[in-house]
């Protein structure tokens, strides 16, 4: 039986975009090789930590919503364990409630995102008052 | 409500004002709490980042656990401070 899990984790703030990219598709690829497959995926961009963590105190957040089998998870943590891009990680199973939740947030986040494109001057003033 | 008593004060008695605390997911009907929700989470710490007890917050046991496993989550993703200084 397939599971709904959702991860999130924050990779090292010295890569360059194609490096973190590289990083998130090695782990779509290691969960589409498995069979599962990955319903959606959240970048955070650059955050400043609530506290450092190997002495760094911004990372690159990353979400991904997947469906996969159970046996998968214990590998696929490992794999986090083992790359020294991440520095943190947290994988959540997903059950009624949090499906829900999850669903509605990422129609929320879709709303978002048009709008953002239709106000691009507002965001990134936004964005300067939140660093 | 009953003041149609001869005795009126200027201000409320505080007896009388004692608030009948809720919990705030029974009431709204939230069922998951979101630990990538740091604002929202924030309102059940302390200034010092500590998880604030049930009886100030009213919040129910059922949700109560919620808060905390969310609350630790966060923490975990460096989303929250496991000790902070003036968080509000």
């Amino acid at each position: 039986m397939l599971n709904r899990y959702e991860t999130v984790f924050i990779m090292n703030p010295v890569l360059s975009d194609d490096q973190v990219k590289e990083a998130v598709k090695k782990y779509k690829d290691l969960i589409a090789k498995s069979g599962g497959k990955v319903v959606h995926e959240e970048k955070w961009g650059l955050k400043k930590l609530a506290y450092p963590i190997q002495k760094r105190t911004t990372g690159f957040y990353h979400l991904l919503e997947f469906e996969a089998e159970g046996t998968l998870i214990n590998p696929y943590e490992v794999a986090f364990k083992r790359d020294e891009r991440v520095l943190r990680f947290l994988t959540v199973k997903l059950e009624k409630h949090s499906l829900t939740y999850a669903e509605k947030r990422r129609k929320n986040r879709k709303a978002a995102q048009a709008a953002k494109k239709a106000e691009k001057v507002e965001t990134s003033d936004k964005t300067e008052k939140k660093a | 409500m009953a003041t149609n008593s001869e005795i009126r004060y200027l201000t409320p008695i505080a007896v009388d004002t004692k608030k009948k605390k809720y919990c705030r997911f029974k009431k709204t009907g939230i069922k998951f709490i979101d630990y990538k929700d740091a604002d929202f989470l924030m309102k059940f710490v302390n200034e010092q980042g500590k998880i604030l007890p049930r009886r100030l917050t009213g919040t129910s046991l059922k949700y109560q656990k919620k808060v905390g496993q969310a609350v630790k989550r966060a923490r975990h993703i460096a989303l929250m401070p496991y000790v902070g200084d003036l968080l509000k």
